[in-house]
């Protein structure tokens, strides 16, 4: 077996599927950030906690009502986005003329709330999640022995990835949404009804944030502070891939997850710190991020 | 102004109502610091201010005329946060005492703040050995654990059964280094041997990079010099990457009972690990644990909340001895002179350094069919008495031991 830098090859390939596999969460987490940048022009701070809402919805689901992943896969989104459309009706809703700075602090305000609810009533070490008996087990690739939960996690991400991009950039639906966002007045003199459109917007990016957290259920402990530990890493994905784009979220997504696995091996101390000295690095080339659009 | 004639006497009164002691601002102040809202909150958090509450209740000062108070904060795990905390708290507060303050480099910031202001400092939560070492202080009483207990219970055990090649990962701060230091000392003291270390940034949840590193150095054991929340991904992930199956084993070097009772028994069954307290193990810790679990979320204590109960307890009876709570230095000199004795330790000493010792116990995590109740889950594979539990007074370079 070669080397490279002094890394068995082997060991290597092993990392770079790890990094495929948190990118596939960065990837997940940044494109519902992204829908809801590009649509509603809100920081949506709270979308950390509304991954963890998605997580413990899945526990309790699972705990309660005895209903297994599978249906937590499609059930939890749901109940999250609807959780999400109450927040945009009750709060959000009065803050689009207002600049993004009122709504990054309300949202800011919500995910300190709500974590802070589940922490004290579930305490800091987490909830055990089962991986669903069909993917339980892995399999040996040769480099590395894959379990067969992460492998259907990165497949899985991909498929949602590439669903919405298509839904919001290739259909009639998104092409709707985005003339909405850049002319709300023309569109709903056609006689569609934007503010609803914004509201269902803004629940389907909480749904994907959901959908994350089911995902990532029984790889980490269901835990209150699960999504804080994760939202600032997405946040400077979203920068780095350019506020607002869809393309930009899920190929940086996967690239830096990708990165932060090469620096696990050959400088860890600083695989926290990466992404961040890339987001500088970023913001000083290119200030609208690899994939934005200059206003 | 009668009324005033009045209301001065009563004040008058109550000042002097203790006048036989003389407690600085009239009232002892008990300040609670740790994790209330992070990684470490069920290790002690919001529990170990209610254990302080218990071990003032169980002292009863009221029905001795002294009056007391307990007050929490939460540094979140930031040494800034802490030492900045520690300073408001004895100069505009009037905290005569700060305890537990789990996270070590938290820990070592609040002792030299202490220090300097001459307060007391009974440490529960910290785990570096160094607050004992080269950071010793006469403020200082480090009370449940240590590193250096920790590896010499779980390291010397685990090599003595043929566990003699080790890979470690070991979370980037004070603790982690600390930690790992000790237990690749006591590996190698014991004839193992250390064939390489991965330091993980804290905190952290995505530990299988680090494994899978641990797992191609093909070391027989791999140490997880890491505390709460990363310990229970580690040994999850470790699970889910066939680790476990592939032969190698985990040495989880700080496990709470709280992180057993987070991952279940069938994940943890059979994971060893040093711990100073366990809560069924006789009738006193069981008693302690009955009254605390329903003022708690329905808990049983960790050794780190056990410790706030007890070092509390010894702190009160020293202060009532002196009649004065003042002068950090002559307290914990009278805490180090006065035997300890409680429910929870039993009896024990308090050494020069400022080390507390007592016993510790080699646990082992249940299977799931051999634990009856909930929160039954570890059992005692051995007892390690005081006198070779923690490390001699002469090693720990603790610059008031003398010689």
């Amino acid at each position: 077996m070669f080397e490279i830098f002094g890394v068995p090859s082997q060991a290597l390939f092993g990392q770079l599927l790890l990094g495929l596999i948190n990118g596939s969460f960065y990837a997940l987490l940044s494109l519902g950030l992204a829908v809801i940048f590009g649509m509603l022009n809100i920081i949506n701070f709270a979308h950390g906690a509304q991954y963890m809402l998605g997580a413990f919805t899945a526990f309790f689901l699972l705990q309660y009502l005895g209903w297994n992943y599978w249906v937590s896969l499609l059930v939890v989104p749901i109940i999250v986005g609807i959780v999400g459309i109450i927040i945009e009706r009750l709060f959000l809703q009065w803050l689009y003329k207002l600049d993004h700075l009122y709504g990054l602090l309300l949202t800011f305000g919500l995910a300190l709330v709500i974590e802070g609810v589940f922490r004290n009533y579930f305490g800091s070490s987490g909830l055990p999640y089962r991986v669903p008996d069909q993917l339980a087990g892995g399999r040996n690739l040769g480099f590395m022995y894959l379990p067969n939960y992460r492998g259907w996690v990165i497949a899985f991400s991909l498929v949602v990835c590439l669903a919405t991009w298509f839904l919001i950039e290739r259909t009639k639906l998104g092409a709707y949404l985005r003339a909405a966002t850049e002319n709300p007045t023309l569109v709903r003199a056609f006689g569609i009804n934007v503010p609803r459109m914004i509201t269902l917007t803004y629940g389907f990016g909480v749904g994907l944030a959901g959908l994350a957290g089911v995902m990532a259920a029984p790889i980490y402990n269901v835990s209150p502070q699960m999504g804080s530990n994760l939202i600032i890493i997405v946040f400077a994905v979203v920068v780095i891939g350019g506020m607002g784009s869809i393309m930009g979220a899920i190929v940086t997504g996967f690239a830096l997850g990708l990165i932060e696995g090469l620096t696990k091996v050959f400088f860890p101390e600083a695989s926290n710190t990466a992404i961040f000295v890339i987001m500088a690095i970023v913001l000083i080339i290119r200030p609208a991020g690899l994939f934005g659009r200059t206003a | 102004m009668q009324k005033v004639i009045a209301l001065s006497a009563l004040a008058l009164a109550l000042a002097c109502g203790t006048a036989h002691a003389q407690y600085s601002g009239g009232v002892i102040k008990i300040g609670v610091m740790n994790d209330m809202s992070g990684v470490y909150a069920d290790v002690s958090g919001p529990g170990g201010v209610e254990a302080a509450k218990m071990a003032v209740e169980d002292f009863g000062a009221e029905k001795k005329g002294m009056k007391v108070e307990v007050i929490g904060g939460d540094h979140q795990n930031k040494p800034d946060v802490g030492s900045n905390m520690a300073r408001s708290w004895i100069d505009t507060q009037g905290v005569d005492v700060i305890v537990d303050v789990p996270t070590s480099s938290v820990a070592l910031a609040v002792n030299q703040v202490v220090k300097e202001k001459n307060k007391v400092f009974l440490a529960s939560g910290p785990a570096t050995s160094d607050l004992t070492g080269p950071q010793c202080s006469p403020n200082l009483v480090h009370w449940t654990y240590d590193t250096w207990a920790l590896a010499n219970g779980t390291g010397k055990a685990i090599v003595k059964t043929g566990g003699d090649t080790w890979f470690f990962l070991t979370a980037d701060y004070a603790f982690g280094h600390a930690l790992e230091r000790d237990t690749a000392a006591v590996v190698e003291k014991n004839g193992g041997k250390v064939i390489g270390k991965v330091r993980t940034p804290f905190p952290g949840t995505d530990f299988s990079s680090f494994l899978l590193q641990a797992q191609s150095s093909k070391a027989k054991i791999i140490g997880l010099a890491n505390a709460g929340g990363e310990t229970i991904n580690s040994i999850k992930q470790a699970a889910e990457f066939g680790i476990t199956q592939g032969g190698q084993n985990l040495a989880g070097l700080l496990v709470f009972i709280t992180d057993v009772h987070s991952l279940g028994l069938k994940t943890a069954q059979g994971l060893i690990f040093t711990s100073a307290y366990y809560w069924d193990r006789n009738d006193a810790s069981r008693d302690f644990a009955k009254r605390f679990a329903p003022r708690y979320k329905g808990h049983m204590p960790t050794m780190v909340q056990a410790g706030v109960y007890a070092s509390v307890l010894h702190y009160l009876k020293a202060v009532e001895a002196l009649k004065n709570d003042s002068d950090g230095k002559a307290v914990v000199a009278k805490m180090k002179e006065m035997p300890t004795d409680d429910p929870l330790f039993g009896k024990g000493t308090i050494r020069a350094d400022g080390r507390k010792l007592h016993d510790m116990y080699l646990l082992e995590v249940k299977k799931p069919e051999e634990s009856k109740a909930p929160w039954d889950y570890l059992k005692v594979r051995a007892t390690i008495p005081a006198a070779e539990a923690f490390r001699p007074l002469n090693e720990g370079k603790c610059p008031l031991v003398g010689g």
